[in-house]
């Protein structure tokens, strides 16, 4: 094997920069771990000479135990193969180190993340402040240490509740529900909340301009959101126009923050499975899909084939409803007042019917386990799904193109409208379709397969001008190439067992770190799952496609008309869930 | 009293019979409310799909009267709190909700909005948006079915058959007080605890330490 491309490749990055990246050692590890001091030119090099062009992940790590705190980069190649991790160990006090933001500009919204939850501050980085929590929030939350309201113990099951069951509700406990020290003499009369000031700020000043037609005009900023019709869920964008045209817009996020990994790490390992369903609401399975890969590569184990074939129907059907209903919300955003979307809805609901027949969940599927899927399919549950794929879909996705493709308002609107050019779109990690529709043809399914995806025959769906309109043609060859996908599943798909092993409550995983990624509908959604051995994650992340697209929505927006703001955001096809966790 | 036409005496004319219903002010008035009655175009969570799902065609909001969904809380009579309240969003939910015009109903749709659901131990997460607002129905279910959302609207409009022009809050002379808005501090600040965080800080302050309104756990 000494011969192998990633073999070469891992050799020659060691003989450039082997001086500034050292082994990683710890058990289960991997990748290089790097002085802070050396990080820059290490990804400079990476990127430049190695095509690790697309930095996937960004996350931070509280090792306690240690002492440390940790930032784990995960960089991919957009010519394909597996990931180059790099750590960076820091001290509790005073963590500091280079912003990659420079390099990768789709590190910003990451390591925003990454200062709000651990307090890790990334010098050089343009725009430093909380992004989940607001401006004035009291600690560092997803630190290791950092106890919420509702504290009972480190890990699930909590004593109280198991094996004895005597539930007690956490708010008889702590009837105030808070856990924050507030400082002496406070009084809530003289209290001024630290509001929104650095947000405003970080725009800069706002002179007042002009057209260049020697008009004065007045530099306006709006709020959109969070409650708009148009936002996709409590979502905020605020813009400074002028005129009409966006001069800078930038999203606030953290509405919808549900602490997801704060809870997910005092989960077990399997409470977390319905959790990851509430990540993307809109398609729970490539959740469930992407967090069931990362245990199972811990643990070392891989589903019997007929889980795998059932894997992928159901998560190329999960991919079919997603877009069906992006779609129609596209056109919501367009203003097609929800014709298109009652439309789209009606034949997602067939889609989701199945899941429940299923699963047992129209949404909130909750089907994947360690090793397999929670139950085989019902009787009768393949020939439902064959005849939606051979008969209904096929002809329903030809009717939403007919009908609306040709559209002159669609067209209108979005031919042209927040173009994003590919070496953009990847320098700033946009994943999945908003990355495809730019021209680049990447696929984490082709890229680096998971699952049985390398035994199919399907196309990757890739469009090139990278406007709003790309992004919307994209989402219907998607459409057409999952179903090609779930046709082949469907002719190969074998009797058998559907869990490797035992199926139980409790999983033993090895202590290590895993990364696994699936290409969801909306693009690679990461899991990043350490463990150390107990039935706990120690940490738990997720790489939220959706929150990364977003940080080219100042970009793609800037220059066009407010109204097309909209329909930008439309086009990236968020999901709050997943955005703000 | 006398001088008035005997009602009960006086024939209905040939031309109205058949056409003429007589009923109570309040019967007609409810009768009217409860059938266009108009949520909100507000989405908060996972709910809010399956909030969507209810009003698109298959399960049809508008055999009810209720699918205008209106995106401004002035024109909107209900608020679905459709999925997990933040402490983040928890001002801007209650500020809607100030904004509504009376009579104003709210529905709590799903685990979280009633509860906090599977979300409640998380640090940015309000266990149930009743802290801070009154609520009318809650509706079970993570998420509820269209269908568990229908049947929790059908117990709204019962509830507003139930009431009477004379004792609904909203036609007493005094105006009602506004929900006082929570506030972003340190933590999230309800300023219905302001006694409560005042005593803790006096107490504090004479010890010379840091404030909190943490009571220890019994
Ligand atoms: S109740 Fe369940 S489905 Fe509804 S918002 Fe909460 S987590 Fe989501």
């Amino acid at each position: 094997m000494t011969s192998s491309p990633a073999k070469t490749l891992e050799q020659g990055i060691e003989a450039r920069l082997g001086d500034a990246l050292a082994h990683e050692t710890r058990p289960g590890y991997t990748g290089y771990r790097v002085e802070a001091a050396r990080l820059v030119e290490a990804a400079r090099t990476l990127r430049d000479d190695f095509h690790y062009d697309y930095l996937s992940c960004v996350t931070g790590v509280d090792q306690l135990p240690e002492g440390k705190l940790e930032v784990v980069y995960h960089l991919f190649r957009t010519q394909g193969g597996g990931a180059l991790v790099l750590h960076t160990l820091l001290p509790r006090d005073d963590p500091h180190l280079p912003s990659l933001v420079s390099l990768f500009p789709g590190a910003e919204l990451q390591e925003r993340e990454a200062y709000d939850m651990y307090g890790i501050r990334f010098d050089g980085h343009p725009d430093l402040r909380r992004i989940l929590m607001w401006e004035g929030f009291a600690g560092w939350p997803m630190r290791k240490d950092w106890k919420e309201a509702f504290y009972e113990q480190e890990g699930k099951p909590f004593d109280a509740r198991w094996p004895g069951g005597r539930a007690r509700r956490s708010e008889d406990q702590n009837p105030f529900g808070s856990n924050v020290e507030y400082p002496p003499g406070f009084t809530l009369e003289g209290y001024v909340p630290e509001g929104e000031d650095a947000l405003y700020a970080s725009f800069g000043r706002i002179e007042p301009g002009g057209n260049g037609s020697g008009l004065r005009t007045d530099r306006m900023l709006i709020n959109l959101g969070p409650q708009h019709p148009s936002t996709h869920g409590i979502f905020r964008m605020v813009a400074v126009l002028e005129g009409e045209t966006i001069v800078d817009i930038k999203p606030v996020v953290g509405y919808l923050h549900r602490n997801h990994e704060k809870i997910g790490e005092r989960n077990t390992f399997l409470m977390n499975m319905p959790f990851t369903d509430r990540l993307d609401y809109i398609n729970s399975l490539s959740n469930n899909f992407g967090y069931a890969l990362a245990v199972e590569k811990l643990m070392g184990i891989r589903p019997p084939e007929r889980a795998e074939y059932i894997r992928v129907i159901m998560a190329e059907l999960g991919r079919i409803s997603n877009h069906l209903w992006f779609i129609g919300f596209l056109l919501n955003d367009l203003g097609a007042y929800f014709t298109p979307a009652l439309y789209a809805i009606q034949d997602r609901e067939l889609i989701l019917d199945l899941f429940e027949a299923i699963t047992g969940s129209r949404m909130m599927c909750n089907y994947f386990r360690f090793g397999g899927v929670a139950r085989d399919l019902p009787e009768g549950a393949l020939e439902r799904i064959r005849e939606l794929v051979e008969e209904r879909l096929p002809h329903k996705i030809d009717e939403l193109d007919e009908f609306l493709s040709g559209s002159e308002i669609l067209r209108g609107r979005s031919i042209g409208v927040g173009v994003l050019p590919p070496e953009r779109a990847i320098a700033f990690a946009a994943a999945g379709p908003v990355l495809r529709a730019s021209g680049v043809a990447y696929d984490v399914r082709r890229a680096e397969p998971y699952g049985i995806y390398d035994r199919f025959d399907f196309d990757v769906a890739v469009r090139t001008h990278g406007d709003v309109y790309d992004r919307y043609l994209i989402r219907l060859d998607e459409m057409r190439e999952s179903l090609k996908i779930v046709r082949q599943a469907l002719r190969d798909i074998p009797a058998g067992e559907i869990q490797t092993g035992k199926a139980t409550y409790q999983v033993r995983v090895p202590a290590g770190e895993s990364y696994a990624r699936v290409d969801g509908p909306k693009g690679e959604l990461g899991y990043y799952v350490v463990s150390n051995g107990k039935p706990n994650p120690w940490r738990y992340h997720v790489r939220p496609p959706s929150f990364i697209s977003l940080t080219p929505l100042g970009e793609m927006c800037r220059g066009q008309k407010i109204a097309d703001a909209v329909v930008i955001l439309g086009s990236i096809d968020i999901t709050l869930g997943e955005v703000d966790r | 009293m006398s001088e008035g036409p005997d009602v009960s005496v006086t024939p209905i004319p040939p031309e109205l019979q058949g056409k003429v219903t007589i009923t109570s002010l309040d019967k007609i008035y409810n009768w009217g409310r409860r059938n266009s009655v108009w949520p909100m175009f507000f989405g908060l969570a996972c709910c809010a799909i399956e909030m969507i799902c209810t009003a698109a065609s298959r399960f049809d909001l508008s055999r009810f009267g209720m699918e205008i969904m209106r995106p401004s809380p002035r024109q909107a009579d209900l608020l679905i709190v459709s999925g997990t309240v933040t402490k983040k969003m928890a001002p801007q939910i209650v500020r809607l909700y100030d904004q509504m015009a009376e009579p104003k109903y709210v529905l709590a749709m799903g685990a979280c909005a009633s509860g906090g659901g599977p979300f409640k131990e998380g640090y940015n997460v309000v266990p149930g948006i009743d802290q801070f607002i009154p609520v009318d129905v809650y509706v079970p279910g993570c998420p509820p079915t269209p269908q568990a959302l229908l049947h929790g609207l059908i117990h709204l409009q019962h509830k507003i058959d139930g009431q009477s022009l004379r004792e609904v809050a909203w036609y007493r002379r005094e105006t009602a007080a506004e929900v006082p808005l929570p506030l972003l501090g340190p933590d999230l600040i309800n300023p219905g605890q302001a006694g409560l965080l005042r005593e803790r800080a006096a107490q504090a302050s004479a010890q010379g330490g840091a404030a909190s309104p943490t009571l220890p756990s019994s």
